[in-house]
């Protein structure tokens, strides 16, 4: 309990990345939880990667950390300029009503 | 002692507000949690020892990402209450799938080991950190070993930019804008009318 190691770091990833899944799933109507639902997400990721660096004593770990924060930056800018953008043609953004391409 | 108690209040904090984030109805105060979970993975980082990762998650998630995120949920004028109403119905479902997708992490957790040979397969060894701070050895890595992926990434953040003005760019009739290639062209002959006045008696 009181001696920290790579399992609870991976605990709270899990838990973190599970609350994420949780979001998606419950919020179906409101993108923009959903896109805050996948930032959570990553960030769970993050942890796990930054913990195994620790563990391991790897380098690398870290620096993968640093390309997903880029990627996460980036989807949420496209992400949002397309909600915005969304919102202008049709002002919703209710998940059931994007379905203008007829997917 | 003190780094597990830390630890627990910067896991804790950061689960509470995380689920916050997920349960509020609105999502102002939801972008509010969301940087209270980002500043407690910066916690965690630190504890880790990644002090580097740490300043960037505060910078770039908390700076940039999440002061976006509140951008726009401020800008987009949205009945949030009708957006909640799906919530009951989808909620049992989500929380059978959360459930299940957290019993098989657990599972994974209580019963693995690392390679025998793991240790020897690492790429770059952290150096001792009283020589080498932690951002110098990740700036040693990205800058020699890693520098095309650094390059691509950098890219990545040009394309996003340009992708992101190029969709909600728009051009409004009531703004007159310069047009240099008009000014240019002009001559003087459409211009200036050359007229002989008389003196004393004005045009």
């Amino acid at each position: 309990m009181w001696d920290i190691g790579l399992t609870h770091y991976l605990t709270v990833a899990a838990i973190l990345f599970t609350v994420g899944v949780f979001g998606i799933f419950a919020n179906k109507k409101n993108v923009v939880v959903i896109m805050m639902s996948i930032e959570l997400m990553l960030l769970a990721v993050s942890i796990n990667m930054v913990a195994f660096s620790t563990a391991l004593q790897d380098m690398v770990g870290q620096v993968f950390t640093l390309f997903i924060l880029t990627v996460a930056a980036a989807e949420a800018g496209i992400g949002l300029a397309i909600v915005v953008v969304f919102f202008r043609n049709r002002g919703t953004i209710e998940v059931e009503d994007i379905n203008r391409l007829k997917g | 002692m003190i780094h597990a108690l830390t630890f627990y209040l910067f896991a804790l904090v950061g689960v509470l507000s995380a689920v916050m984030v997920v349960l509020n109805r609105n999502p102002v105060h939801g972008v509010l949690w969301l940087i209270l979970a980002f500043f407690n993975a910066a916690g965690l980082f630190v504890l880790m020892g990644a002090e580097f990762i740490a300043m960037l998650v505060v910078v770039v998630y908390v700076g940039a990402v999440a002061v976006l995120f509140l951008f726009v949920v401020m800008m987009l004028d949205i009945n949030f209450l009708g957006l909640r109403e799906g919530f009951l119905k989808y909620m049992p479902f989500g929380a059978a799938l959360a459930v299940i997708l957290a019993v098989e992490v657990v599972i994974l957790f209580l019963d693995w080991t690392l390679a025998g040979e793991a240790m020897a397969l690492r790429a770059a060894p952290i150096p001792d950190v009283s020589q080498v701070s932690n951002t110098e050895a990740l700036g040693n890595l990205i800058y020699t070993q890693y520098v095309y992926l650094f390059q691509v990434s950098g890219l990545l953040l040009l394309v996003a930019m340009v992708g992101a003005i190029v969709l909600t760019h728009r051009t409004s009739p009531s703004v007159r804008r310069q047009r240099i290639a008009d000014q240019v062209h002009r001559r003087r002959e459409q211009v200036l009318d050359v007229k002989s006045v008389r003196s004393r008696g004005g045009i």
